[in-house]
């Protein structure tokens, strides 16, 4: 399986700029977050992706084959999203038969298993079902779907902790049985940190950070201690945010630390989480005034 | 199995150190199995890769090892070797430190070994 490229990819309404020159990769068999504040551009390039909506400009390619219009491409990628486009009275049992005549090869056995764990009738049709449910019907058909990339939107909308439990240890399972992509593209953060191995982070249309989650923890330094000794410790070094608490400072560090920079006594090091990290960075971030 | 994750070293660090601990502790015993990277990651909701990555810090250490086709397992020896490792790093973890915050409240050498014949007597102090 290749690479999928998305190569400046730009989405304008009129004057209106939803994103704004975005370009990855998505390698085969990896979990992906996509993390963005509500109204980033998230769910706009999860459309592009899947070709339900056009570029203004850009491509989106699998190894040098062009997606749009392209159904050998497009089988590869299935998208779970918010929106409803099943026709009326669809049931759960009819939405496994739709994704099967269009995948082919749907795993009606681990469906079935899924459906019972989150105890959701087959014949229940997906309207009439609350939205947590709706959701995990959604997740039963994306988790046993036969495509290579599997993009979910919103994957634990309305899904109460037990039901966000088994997603998470069904997606891992179904990820380690058969190795596909999955992309989580959510803004609940916390959750998730752990799941995926890499993620992207879009703020105000851009792509604002990418990299490998552990990759980011490294760099992710809270530093805290005296006022003076702190301002004068991370001098330089690309702050996000800071704290102030009387004459204790703590500043949220983004950046490697050289062992060249002395550490004052009394000045202490700890690291924070991706959560906060996401929080700093889509803040429009604080510079050291 | 339940682990406590904080945030202050990576995750594949702190999978290593708690299975680690398992082991010296006799949780897992030598020879026996213990949980895949499969297991872990669908309980743990981890990435597997991150588990395989904490896992592989034990083989290295040659703590666990891989038995083709049958899984990971706790090898000969190695609650020695742990027990080995953490007497060498004694010294730097808890000695210096106490030396560095014993000088930094005025606490003579005198008093430190006093406090030290106090602990041994201390019926607080569960071993």
């Amino acid at each position: 399986m290749e690479q999928l490229h998305i190569d400046h990819i730009t989405k304008r309404y009129g004057h209106q700029v939803v994103l704004d020159d975005l370009s990855f990769d998505l390698a085969p068999g990896k979990i992906y977050g996509l993390l963005g504040r509500n109204g980033a551009g998230k769910s706009t390039l999860l459309n592009i992706i899947t070709s339900r909506i056009f570029p203004t400009a850009g491509t989106i390619k699998l190894g040098d084959q062009d997606g749009r219009d392209n159904d050998a491409v497009l089988g590869q990628f299935y998208l779970m999203s918010e929106a409803n486009l099943y026709p009326k009275r669809t049931t759960v049992r009819r939405m496994f038969d739709m994704a099967d005549e269009s995948y082919g090869g749907f795993d009606y056995q681990n469906a079935d298993r899924l459906l019972k764990e989150f105890g959701v009738p087959s014949t229940a049709q997906l309207s009439n079902l609350s939205t947590g449910l709706q959701t995990a019907a959604k997740l039963t058909v994306a988790l046993s779907v036969n495509a290579a990339f599997i993009l979910l939107d919103e994957p634990v909308l309305g899904l109460d902790a037990n039901h966000r439990e088994v997603f998470y240890k069904e997606l891992i399972k179904t990820y380690q049985n058969k190795p596909r992509t999955f992309v989580l593209s959510t803004h609940l953060i916390d959750e998730i940190q752990q799941v995926v191995e890499h993620v992207f982070i879009i703020d105000d249309h851009h792509l604002v950070e990418e990299g490998d989650v552990q990759a980011m923890l490294d760099k992710a330094y809270a530093i805290s201690g005296p006022t003076k000794d702190v301002d004068e410790y991370t001098n330089g070094l690309r702050v996000l945010a800071q704290d102030e608490l009387g004459n204790v400072k703590t500043a949220y560090v983004y950046n490697q630390l050289d062992d060249q920079r002395i550490l004052p006594d009394r000045v202490k090091i700890g690291h924070y989480d991706l959560q906060h990290l996401f929080i700093y960075l889509t803040n429009g971030g604080t510079n050291n005034e | 199995m339940q682990l406590q994750f904080d945030e202050s070293a990576p995750l594949y660090q702190q999978i290593a150190a708690q299975l680690e601990e398992m082991i010296f502790t006799g949780g897992f015993t030598e020879g026996s199995q213990i949980p895949s990277t499969t297991q872990l990651s669908a309980q743990l909701h981890i990435n597997p890769a991150t588990v395989l990555k904490g896992m592989n810090q034990l083989v290295s250490k040659g703590l666990v090892e891989k038995r083709r086709g049958r899984g990971m397992f706790v090898a000969p020896g190695a609650q020695d070797k742990i027990m080995q490792a953490r007497k060498d790093s004694f010294y730097n973890d808890y000695i210096k430190r106490l030396l560095v915050e014993a000088h930094k409240l005025g606490i003579t050498k005198e008093h430190l070994l006093e406090l030290i014949k106090r602990g041994e007597n201390d019926g607080t102090i569960t071993h």
